[in-house]
């Protein structure tokens, strides 16, 4: 993937980000912006704080200290506002394996207030990118898991927010299926979206336009790949990594 | 044999780690016996009553005075026309209206013959009867006394009674085999069907199939904590129930153990039974709840008689294992019976015993395949 | 607004495809109006009396007759020794054993003093009592006529005080247009009450719940959304067992049904409320079931449904102040079979509206969006 060619204004914008549970120090001073339109992946192996920090970012979870702003608003004090200017879709793929895909869309657009009139053309176009229409009457719980989490991102980015939160949505998925989606993340940026994407791929830390690296609840490296490898005179991301977190 | 000790340690962290599972466990006996034992009773003491006196002269004082001084009414107030007494029931304050007739007094002098009239609220006819048959008791009393006064007869047969068992009338005797099949089912059969559905249902049950454990080991696994647990709480009951209600265990101890143990594998193998029928944690609740939990209650006799109850239900009451197991217990415990008097309750708890196992492990066989 | 109403039709549709669910919504309330309405009830139809006749006189053959003669008693006639007595009661085959001692009818002439004893099986006390109440009254009316045909007696001087009894709202003691209304009660509850419980904590276990939690729907909307069905559900429910309770039972409907369902939405609100509660403080399924059942099981032996909760002692009844069942089953059964009206309930709807407040409240402040 392509370098971000022009720096656009920050979205996310972090300074001395601390979680702590209890003695556990989970995000230990995270620093770190996020600009309009780029993908922007964090890397870490299980454990090292990803999740945490995402939670932080998304409204789920209130930081220990530190001076977080999302979209432009507070998450201390603003989160409802974050909420309705974000989309989420985390590991776990969270649709109702009890309702169809339509049923699903429907419930999912009325909770983010896309117009009632609009939901259906909407929910058209969506699953004519994935392909989908044809199965739109059936349940979440007959279908496989490639689809379901190609489902759940359309659901996530339905009411267009300016940023989409991705929490390991491709963990126990097989490489083909992990090829098409990062396909309809591709797109999706192209409309102006801005993604953050946890993720311990390597191959998949390649898209980004820029990583950051965490090992530990700290951030060890953040630029983009190329520059990385650059700098730490290696081939790929695996190696990398290898290199840093060691 | 270690990986299965292994497991069954697992199982029992598993069950333990969470204070409220334990609460309750523990707590539903102990709470549920004080319950019965101090705060529930089917019989009435201090109920409100009305009175209604046209007569207001000093043999209807007496006997208004005579109902008063007993245990069981109380005066909520005197009402001085027939048209209040609606009122003083709708607003369900008053359960009994006495009414005395005009002249009482001078009628019973006169004539020989007074008239009350005793009206109870019989929305609820339990204790309407009871209340009714109370103030009859008393106001035959007064009659006695007023007629010893007057020298002039009025029995010739006179009752003696002897209660058997239980000479206080204490529902103890009752309750506490009540109880006990009540708690021994709730957390035998209801819990291990909920466990094992929520292994299904999370989809861990399938981790645990391909594991090198076999299914009898995984399904003993889940069952030996809950084992335990209900052991001990069987245990708690009997000794509160003797200690604090004082409820006698003339038979063999050993004989009442061994008839609880019994029980205890029976509920637990209905549990498992049911988890293998349903698909999800609320199903094998709704037919715990409805299928177990209500019978245990209703049909065993332990609150309500059976032999009043319509032959339909009796005859399902017949399939209801804390019946058979309610039996024996009381045999045991209140009548000091031995193991000749008791062994065909026995010998049917383990015939539903040797066919819940029957029934489960086809039911698991199929599903394996 | 449109919110909730997204959150509604989406409960629904889930509650609905759900097939076991779907049906239990209407089974439940099949099961218990039919069965436990007939199952629950103290009512007396039938005794087993063992008789002992050591007299063997014309008198105490008439007095045996008295009971022969009553659909109440099964008269099963032995000669036994005390220690026989007891080892037939110890059986279990009869509910209690009459002895006519030697030289009854001798006494009745002589000294007009006769005696019969009772010996009973009182394990059950509550049954023993009231059979005990039934032979009493059969001996007293047997003497009764004795003193007058016998003996001569005017029947002015035999029955001093005339004593009738009538039974207001229930004038044939029917048990079972007193027991279905409690038995409605108990089904409102238990529905309304565990099917809010487990499904918040249903999306909680399958991870749904943060999906909804970066949603920006506001706890007011989601609580709401979770509450709306259940009391729907809950209503539906009241109006099916009171069709059930009219077809099976003709159970009377005195009072206003508007009233009773005026109630029964406040009494569901408070319900749901504790649902909902007990819900945001668990993890689990399995959580909610516990503890809901324990309260259940508390509220239900202490509403009055089954016993009565006038003698209970102080600490009881200030516990009752707790237990909205225990309001439930009394408002049920005043506006159904005696009539009350909003004014005479005006306290119990009162107080469960109080209830409703509390507990909804602390539901939306335990329902943790972040953490």
């Amino acid at each position: 993937m392509a370098e971000l060619q022009t720096r656009t204004e920050p979205v996310i914008t972090v300074k001395n980000m601390v979680k702590k549970f209890g003695g556990f120090v989970a995000n230990d001073n995270l620093n770190f912006e996020v600009f309009k339109g780029e993908i922007f992946g964090f890397l870490g192996a299980n454990g090292a704080g990803k999740t945490t920090a995402i939670k932080i970012l998304s409204g789920l979870s209130i930081p220990t200290s530190g001076e977080i702003k999302v979209a432009g608003f507070d998450v201390y004090t603003q989160t409802e506002l974050i909420k309705r200017n974000i989309g989420y879709m985390s590991q776990k793929f969270s649709l109702y394996e009890d309702l169809t895909i339509k049923e699903n869309f429907r419930f999912y657009a009325g909770v983010y207030r896309v117009p009632q009139k609009e939901i259906m053309p909407r929910m058209m176009d969506a699953l004519a990118e994935v392909g989908l229409i044809k199965y739109k009457d059936r349940l979440i719980s007959d279908l496989p898991l490639g689809w379901k989490q190609k489902l759940a991102f359309s659901i996530a980015t339905f009411h267009n927010p300016g940023i989409v939160f991705l929490d390991e949505p491709t963990s126990g998925v097989d490489p083909v299926a992990r090829r098409n989606f990062w396909e309809q993340i591709f797109k999706t940026v192209q409309k102006g979206t801005t993604v953050f994407v946890t993720t311990h791929y390597m191959d998949e830390a390649e898209y980004c336009n820029r990583v950051s690296i965490m090992d530990k609840g700290k951030i060890v490296a953040l630029n983009s790949p190329n520059m990385l490898k650059a700098a730490y005179k290696v081939d790929n991301m695996f190696d990398l990594f290898l290199k840093i977190v060691r | 044999m270690n990986r299965f000790k292994a497991f069954v340690i697992k199982e029992f962290r598993h069950l333990i780690r969470d204070p409220r599972t334990v609460f309750v466990l523990f707590a539903i006996p102990v709470i549920q016996l004080l319950l019965f034992g101090f705060v529930i009773s089917t019989e009435i003491k201090d109920a409100k009553i009305a009175i209604l006196d046209f007569s207001r002269d000093d043999l209807s004082e007496g006997l208004v005075n005579k109902i008063l001084a007993s245990d069981y009414f109380i005066l909520e107030t005197e009402l001085s026309n027939i048209n209040q007494i609606e009122q003083a029931f709708r607003s369900g304050q008053v359960k009994e209206v006495l009414v005395i007739e005009n002249n009482f007094g001078r009628n019973i002098v006169h004539d020989g013959a007074g008239a009350v009239q005793i009206i109870t609220d019989a929305s609820d006819p339990n204790i309407a009867s009871l209340l009714d048959s109370y103030t009859r008791n008393i106001i035959l009393d007064y009659q006695q006394e007023i007629s010893n006064k007057t020298q002039a007869a009025s029995t010739i047969i006179d009752v003696e009674y002897r209660m058997f068992y239980n000479e206080e009338l204490k529902s103890a005797h009752l309750f506490v085999p009540g109880t006990m099949a009540l708690i021994l089912m709730l957390v035998c059969a209801l819990m291990t069907s909920v466990s094992i559905a929520r292994e299904k249902e999370l989809g861990t049950m399938e981790i645990l199939l391909v594991s090198p454990l076999r299914p009898l080991q995984i399904v003993l696994g889940k069952v030996v904590p809950y084992m335990v647990l209900s052991f001990i709480d069987m245990l708690v009951i009997i000794v509160i129930g003797h200690f604090v209600f004082g409820v006698p265990v003339r038979g063999a101890t050993s004989l009442l153990i061994g008839t609880g143990t019994l029980f205890i594998l029976l509920a637990l193998t209905l549990g498992v039974m049911i988890s293998t029928i349903s698909k999800t944690q609320q199903i094998a609740m709704m037919i715990s709840l409805v299928g177990m939990m209500l019978p245990t209650v209703l049909l065993s006799g332990f609150i309500f008689p059976l032999k009043n109850m319509p032959v339909v239900l009796q005859a399902v009451s017949l399939a209801m294992p804390p019946r058979w197991f309610l039996q024996a217990v009381k045999d045991v415990m209140l009548k000091g019976a031995g193991i000749a008097q008791i062994w065909h309750y026995l010998a049917i708890m383990f015939g539903m015993l040797l066919f819940f196992i029957m029934v489960s492990v086809k039911k698991f066989k199929i599903r394996l395949d | 607004m449109r919110t909730i109403i997204y959150i509604i039709q989406k409960e629904f549709l889930q509650i609905f495809r759900d097939k076991f669910m779907g049906k239990a919504i209407f089974a439940i309330p099949i099961i218990q109006m039919v069965i436990l309405v007939y199952a629950a009830t103290f009512e007396i139809k039938h005794i087993d009396l063992l008789v002992v006749d050591r007299d063997g006189s014309s008198a105490s053959t008439e007095l045996i007759n008295k009971f022969r003669g009553s659909t109440f008693f099964t008269v099963h006639k032995k000669q036994l020794t005390e220690n026989e007595i007891k080892a037939v009661l110890d059986e279990g085959t009869v509910d209690l054993a009459m002895v006519i001692p030697q030289k009854f009818e001798a006494s009745i002439h002589r000294d007009q003093n006769a005696k019969v004893q009772f010996l009973i099986d009182a394990v059950n006390g509550t049954a023993g009592e009231l059979a005990l109440a039934y032979c009493r009254a059969t001996v007293m009316s047997y003497s009764k006529e004795l003193l007058i045909e016998e003996l001569g007696f005017t029947q002015g001087v035999v029955q001093a005080i005339k004593i009738s009894s009538r039974y207001w709202f229930n004038p044939n003691m029917n048990y079972k247009i007193f027991m279905a209304p409690g038995i409605l009660a108990i089904l409102i509850t238990v529905i309304a009450w565990f099917m809010t419980g487990m499904n918040l904590v249903k999306e909680k276990e399958s991870g749904t719940i943060e999906q909804l939690n970066v949603s920006p729907i506001q706890k007011y909307q989601f609580i709401l959304g979770k509450l709306i069905p259940f009391l729907i559900i809950g209503l539906f429910d009241l109006s099916f067992g009171l069709v059930l309770a009219k077809l099976l039972y003709n159970v009377p409907f005195v009072g206003s049904l508007s009233t009773l369902f005026l109630f029964t939405l406040i009494y569901l609100f408070a319900i749901l409320g504790i649902g909902l509660f007990i819900s945001t403080i668990s993890n689990t399924q399995q959580q909610v079931l516990f503890v809901s059942f324990f309260f259940v099981m508390i509220f239900v032996l202490m509403s009055g449904l089954f016993t009565p909760v006038e003698n209970m002692p102080r600490w009881g009844q200030v516990i009752n102040w707790f237990n909205p069942l225990a309001y439930c089953s009394r408002v049920i059964r005043m506006v159904l079979l005696k009539g009350s009206n909003i004014h005479d309930i005006r306290f119990e709807m009162l107080i469960m509206f109080i209830y409703g407040i509390v507990t909804n409240t602390l539901a939306v402040w335990r329902y943790r969006k972040t953490s």
